[in-house]
Order: structure tokens, then sequence, then C-alpha cells
């Protein structure tokens, strides 16, 4: 009995589109979040993110009607955030349904946005949301969109988030967003050590789990949970991948797409699905 | 039959309220002491801190209502906090009093884990459950919490592991609880809350 791996697919919107971009650019059109928000329900997604990347105060409004009519939606854990810069932002976001709330700049222009968070929702419901890129031999934090960079730490800074309160990491590498070139499993390795249950992001790797999953997420730019079980010693390298089994109905409407090649049919996938699989860091080490 | 829900001002609210809609229930939230005392089912959600639901509910004065009602024989539902404020009382916050309905203490899950407990995880059935009617052994539910009910009790037939055994599903005569989310649950949740308006009814 251990907690599962959850698939967590993020959706990136503005205003009442979603929008899916590479290395956070180049923005386009990926469909209807509330459309979306109910199939992955249906087809056995963990939880789901929505992220008002726009986070316009003029388009508040709008974010906040969308959240309301994806958590109509769900039997799942919902997060939402994008532009939470108070307690009050944050409230408004809970009020319109959202089980969680992502801090992103706004927590490391003042930290005390998370303490704050946290006292009043829980720390099971403050995720901070972490954009780093990779600069010589550590990540930076990148903050408006990816488009600044904070000049600080990521790893560092996860810790730091954690020790305000926030219960989890939303973890995506700016480097490998959208790019389909897999994890940035470096990264999540060295926040995982300093911290607790990291949300990776950043996409489709070549095992088979993560490319079968990221054909199937494929409409906008998505997140996959990682959350290594607790091994003292074992890093990453032992670990299995664990996964509900709802999680299987995910592979039956797998589209045909450049990362999901493996040939291999539906149950076969699953099979391999329910095996214990090797690890991320095994497998892309293989495939390369 | 129509569902109670005590209306703390819990996050999860919303969230319960449209998971009884989906299963065709009848509910209505109350912070009123009458509306308590009058209630068929009773369900008590909560998510956050434990000191929010204790005050809320001594300075509304649901309190003794909320008791009464469960020992007159109401069908009551706690869900997360719900099921930690049955006990007497909790080390989150160890000055206040919980409602004494079930003996122990709920105490912090240990720190050589990570926490929160956040994720799916699956239950140990260690009696027949009724609120399992139906639901697969090895169903995942969503937890979303760093304290438990980690004293064994009889109450408890079915038990979740992270980093130490506690209560997942406590059930005695009229006193239902659980320590996850049925209403973030997907299908085996809601499972668990049909199950639940089906024992009320």
């Amino acid at each position: 009995m251990s907690l599962a791996h959850r698939i967590i697919p993020c959706l990136d919107t503005d205003g009442d589109r979603v929008v899916k971009g590479v290395n956070f650019v180049g923005l386009r059109d990926a469909g209807d979040p509330v459309a979306l928000a109910a199939r992955y329900n249906a087809e056995g997604a963990d939880e789901l993110v929505v992220l008002d990347i726009a986070a316009s105060r003029d388009r508040r409004p709008t974010f906040l009607e969308t959240i309301r009519r994806v958590a109509a939606q769900l039997a799942i854990p919902l997060t939402a955030g994008g532009g939470i810069r108070t307690l009050e932002d944050a409230r408004a976001v809970v009020r319109a349904g959202a089980d969680k709330i992502t801090v992103n700049t706004a927590a490391v222009e003042r930290p005390e946005l998370i303490s704050e968070l946290s006292r009043e929702f829980g720390a099971q419901a403050v995720v901070l949301a972490i954009d780093a890129k990779r600069s010589g031999d550590h990540w930076d934090v990148m903050v408006r969109g990816g488009r600044e960079s904070a000049s600080r730490n990521a790893v560092a800074w996860a810790k730091g988030g954690v020790g305000c309160g926030a219960g989890e990491i939303l973890l995506t590498s700016v480097d490998r967003d959208g790019t389909q070139s897999g994890f940035d499993v470096a990264l999540t390795a060295a926040i995982s050590k300093s911290v607790m249950p990291v949300n990776h992001s950043a996409l489709p790797c070549k095992s088979s789990v993560h490319r079968t999953i990221a054909a199937r997420v494929g409409a906008a730019r998505k997140k996959l949970l990682i959350q290594p079980s607790r091994t003292a010693d074992s890093g990453h390298k032992s670990e299995t991948l664990k996964i509900r089994r709802a999680r299987f109905n995910l592979l039956s409407h797998v589209p045909d797409s450049p990362v999901n090649n493996g040939g291999l049919s539906t149950s076969r996938k699953s099979e391999r699905l329910n095996k214990k699989l090797p690890s991320t860091a095994e497998e892309q080490a293989k495939d390369k | 039959m129509k569902i109670t829900i005590v209306d703390y001002g819990a996050g999860n609210v919303p969230s319960v309220e449209r998971a009884l809609q989906r299963l065709g229930a009848d509910s209505q939230r109350t912070t009123s002491p009458e509306c308590v005392s009058n209630a068929e089912a009773l369900l008590l959600p909560g998510v956050g801190h434990i000191a929010a639901l204790v005050r809320a509910l001594d300075e509304q004065n649901l309190r003794a209502p909320l008791i009464d009602a469960i020992h007159r024989g109401v069908p009551f539902l706690g869900i997360c906090l719900g099921l930690q404020v049955l006990y007497e009382s909790s080390e989150e916050a160890p000055q206040l009093n919980g409602l004494h309905l079930l003996p122990g203490k709920v105490s912090a899950l240990p720190s050589n884990v990570k926490l929160p407990h956040m994720g799916w995880n699956q239950v140990a059935v260690k009696l027949e459950s009724r609120l399992l009617q139906g639901i697969p052994k090895d169903a995942y539910f969503y937890f979303a919490h760093s304290y438990a009910a980690r004293d064994s009790n009889e109450a408890a037939v079915a038990t979740c592991t992270h980093g130490a055994e506690f209560a997942a599903i406590l059930e005695q005569q009229n006193i239902y609880a659980v320590q996850f989310h049925p209403e973030k649950s997907g299908a085996p949740g809601a499972r668990v809350l049909q199950n639940f308006l089906r024992l009320a009814a």
C-alpha cells in the first residue's frame, strides 16, 4: 500500500480557451477547457491543473468562470492559479471550486504569501509552481510566464517554499516545455531530494508510460506528477512506477502521434503498465 | 431524504454538494443548530486546520445538537476533518476538545514520510464495510492530510498506511467517517457516497 503516481493534465488557459506553446512561447489555441476537463475526468486523470497564463486583471472574471465550469465537471481534485497575488485572489479561486491554489511569481516576490495561504487553506491546498531554466550547473527560477529570471536557485527556492508552507511543487522545465523531449530528470531529482512531493512537468520522455500518457494528454501543455515512493537510499534508480488502474482507460483513445509509435495494442500496453516498470531514469538512459 | 451538510466554511463543501447532486441526492447547507437538530442525515465535510472546524462548531452552537443527533441515531458521515473531530482531541490543536464520540486522540503522521499524505492510496479492509460495498478491494481513494487516527479502534473497518497505519474508514452504528475525500475520489468515491445515501435512507 503506497501512494500511486499521479497523472495530472495541466491546462494553460487564456480567457476561456486552452492554449499551448513550446518553451512558453508561440501559444496556439488548444480547445475548450470545460470539454477537456470532462474528458480527462472520465478517462482517469488523477487531478487537473488549470492555469491562467494571461493573468491579466481585466480577464479575471472570465478565468473564475472557467474554474467554476471546469470544477462542475470534476470528481477529482482541481488546482488553479495564475496571477494569484493576494489572499483575496486565492479565496476567489477557491470559492469558484478549486481544491488547491498554485502561486508562482507573487510568491517569489513575497514568500510570506505562501505562509498566508497555508494558514488559511492548509498546506495540502498550497502548490508552489516553479518554472526552472538551466543555467550552467544549476537551474534558475523564471517568473512572469517564464520570461524573466528571478536570479534565484530553483532547488533552494523549492526548499524555501516548502519551509514557508507549500504542500506540493508544480515543477516545469522551461527548456523542455512542450518540446516532447522528455522530463528534465536531473532537475526533478535535485528538487525531489531537497523537498517532498514534486509535481513534475515538461513532458513526454521516451519511456513507454510517459509516451503513452503524453500522447493522450496531447491537447495542452501537460504536467505529470511523479511522486517517487520513499525508498530512502535509492533515489530514482530503483523506483517503480505505480499507477492506479483507472489510468488504463487513458490508453483506449490514444491517437497516433509521433510520440506514440510503440506499435503495441491497447491491451499489451495495459499489461506493460501493469507490470513493474523500470524507472524513468533507467528507461531514458536505455533509450539513449 | 435530505442530507444536511454542516457548512462551517470548509473549502470542500461545494465539491461535496456537486458529488451529491451527481448522485441525484437532495442536500442543504446549514450553520443553524435547529437545522442540525432536525436533520434526517448529517454530513460533516472538512479540510484544512482542525481548529477552524472545532471553533466554528462551538461559535455557531452546533456541538450539542450535532452530538445529540448522532446519539439519537441520525445517520452521520464525516469526511477528513469530519472523521478526526469525532475523537477526543487532535495533536494539531491539543488545547481544543473534539466531539468525544470515539475514544482516543488524532495524532500527526510520522515525519519520516512525505507530508501531507496527499494523493491516491489504497485501503486495507479489516472488517466488513458497508461503505465499501460494491467497490473493488484494490480501489484508490484521494487523501490529503497530515494528521490521522492512529490508535487502533474497533470502529475502523479499513485502514491505510503512510508512515503509520491509521483509520481510513470508520463505521459504528449510525456513525460513518472516511479520512479520504470521496467527493474527489472519482468512481469509487461516488460509490462510497452512494452507499451512505442508501444506508441513511
